[in-house]
């Protein structure tokens, strides 16, 4: 089995590929350079690598002002620090100001795993979903993760990029195309739809569908990819196709993927049976993913649980 | 020697416009748009470099960022006055659809180089423009206006090392030190102690001036422009609703209720021609 690339990895490639080709691209940490990776970057990239230390709220700021003078800045940090910490700044100075500021959110979840409650964001996208034109992105494998950031470098906007960093298996090939606003069909089945949201939850979901389908379940997995602008019309076209539709998110259900999905299929596929694989309003907690993963029933075998419970 | 008067004149229409522009209304942030009339006099009048109202958004422009966004009806009389935009827009402050909010906005009003109005962010913005001045190798000052209240955030003391550790020699906040804020005497609310070593601690270089005075303004503007790899802080001590003796010095001058009669009786009837 080849040995698996770090989606961090991926985001650092992509970053530098940025940077070579235009030189208004900086990055920004707060002091987590090394856990991000963008520490091997900051040789290559000198004054254009901005450790703000730790003090987020003042990075957005800095990633704002920068934005006024042309510059494209990346400003990466935990997802719970990105998403609790800054919001106000990167809401007011960044998007209420219509910047381009790209904020960059790692270990969503329970990727978070030793750093335990704390750092444990359950909650970040639907924090962030409630920022008016706010791009919302989390990616699935290395070539997402480089086609994802590629697109938010190429939209005049502020966008946030939730990142797990840890390793995952490849799911498209280098050539794959990724636009923001757009989502992937993994497999095609007619009994029911899952969409998945990031690396942990997509590669559950694929495991589940194969699961389903020794079962004589047929399901069509969606690869989410964007969490704001969903991809409406293929999320409608697989609901009415399946008839049933089950969400899965490292995140909180409450004001996540399953939501903003439910919120669309209620206008337009009225009727459509609809469950959620996600976290049910709780904290975080320190633990292995896999540990995480079981306490917080989002495993393949708890998505096969919720089809065959909405399939009844 | 400079001749004053003129700037002087200046600084008198703009208080007089700013307060017929909140008193129009009835009810605004008068307090602290009145006691940074004369930093802003001297800004738009030769400290700035490069502005022209008919380019606003001229790439080599010296930019402001005022951190106090709560401040905009002083700023607005300024750019009206300086012909950013017709003076007939001073009627239609905080009015739906309006191009002058209460807090600046950068997407809505000409010669606003950024949106602010949460406390304390103003300076990090200022900071990366400051950045990213250097970094583009710009000759470009930036300048920031903070309040003295606005100091208890504590973005602004990150924003202050981060400044001092990337030697942002093109950055010059200014404090308006009104001694005010809106529940009281700041000393009482929390306090700030001693202003001047706080910043000089932070490894700014510091001055201070009489806020309402033209000349010591400009002296300690003079003073600001070394490039010696320090950020530099003016602590401009002003009055809270400078002009204006109902309110004058008084903590709840700032969001108040103003009145067009006793505006009027404050310029004996002569109404500015922008009100008819």
């Amino acid at each position: 089995m080849a040995e698996l690339k770090e989606l961090r990895t991926a985001y650092c490639e992509a970053i530098m590929e940025l940077c070579e080709k235009d030189p208004n691209v900086v990055i920004l940490d707060a002091d987590l350079m090394r856990s991000v990776g963008t520490l091997s970057l900051k040789d290559k990239l000198g004054k254009r690598a901005i450790d703000c230390g730790i003090a987020e709220a003042n990075m957005v700021g800095i990633a704002s002002g920068l934005s006024t003078q042309g510059f494209v800045p990346f400003a990466s940090t935990f997802s719970c620090f990105a998403a609790r910490r800054t919001f106000d700044q990167f809401f007011i100075s960044a998007n209420y100001a219509k910047l381009n500021v790209k904020l960059v959110g790692t270990d969503p979840g329970v990727m978070a795993a030793f750093n335990g409650g704390t750092h444990m964001a359950f909650e970040d996208i639907g924090i962030m979903r409630m920022v008016p034109d706010l791009v919302i992105a989390e990616p699935s494998d290395c070539a997402s993760v480089k086609g994802i950031v590629r697109a938010m470098y190429e939209h005049k906007g502020s966008c946030y990029l939730r990142l797990q960093r840890q390793a995952a298996t490849d799911i498209y090939g280098e050539a794959e195309h990724f636009m923001l606003g757009r989502s992937k069909i993994l497999c095609s089945g007619g009994d029911v739809t899952i969409i998945a949201l990031g690396a942990l939850m997509v590669h559950n979901a694929i495991a589940a569908a194969e699961k389903l389908k020794k079962e004589g379940i047929q399901a069509t997995v969606i690869d989410a990819l964007s969490v704001k602008p969903l991809d409406r019309d293929l999320i409608v076209s697989c609901a009415e196709r399946t008839g049933a539709v089950v969400t899965c998110e490292n995140h909180q259900i409450d004001g996540g993927l399953g939501i903003a999905v439910t919120k669309l299929l209620s206008q337009e596929c009225p009727g459509c049976r609809i469950g959620y694989i996600g976290i049910d309003d709780r904290f975080g907690q320190v633990g292995t993913v896999d540990y995480l993963v079981g306490e917080y029933n989002l495993r393949a075998e708890d998505i096969c649980a919720k089809v065959k419970s909405i399939l009844k | 020697m400079k001749d004053y008067s003129e700037l002087e004149r200046f600084a008198a229409l703009t208080r007089k416009n700013c307060l017929y522009c909140i008193a129009n209304l009835g009810v605004g942030h008068l307090g602290g748009s009145m006691s940074i009339v004369e930093i802003l006099t001297t800004l738009f009048n030769g400290e700035m470099r490069n502005l022209d109202p008919k380019d606003p958004k001229r790439d080599d422009r010296d930019l402001l960022v005022i951190s106090k966004g709560h401040s905009g009806p002083a700023l607005y009389s300024v750019l009206a006055e300086k012909g950013y935009f017709p003076m007939q827009w001073l009627k239609t402050l905080n009015k739906g659809g309006t191009l002058l909010p209460s807090h600046c906005d950068r997407n809505r009003t000409p010669g606003i180089d950024m949106s602010t109005g949460s406390l304390g962010q103003g300076i990090s913005v200022a900071c990366g423009m400051a950045y990213g001045a250097k970094l583009g190798y710009k000759d470009q000052r930036v300048y920031c206006i903070i309040g003295d209240g606005e100091t208890e955030e504590g973005q602004n003391w990150e924003a202050a090392m981060f400044a001092s550790a990337n030697r942002l020699d093109n950055l010059i906040v200014m404090t308006d030190y009104n001694k005010l804020q809106l529940d009281g005497q700041v000393a009482e609310v929390v306090g700030l102690k001693d202003l001047e070593e706080k910043w000089q601690a932070f490894g700014w270089e510091v001055f201070r001036c009489d806020g309402h005075d033209l000349k010591d303004l400009d002296r300690a503007f003079s003073r600001c422009h070394e490039k010696n790899g320090k950020p530099k802080m003016i602590i401009c001590d002003t009055v809270k609703a400078k002009g204006f003796p109902r309110l004058e010095n008084k903590a709840e001058s700032h969001n108040a209720k103003v009145t067009l009669q006793e505006v009027r009786e404050l310029y004996h009837g002569e109404d500015p021609q922008w009100l008819n």
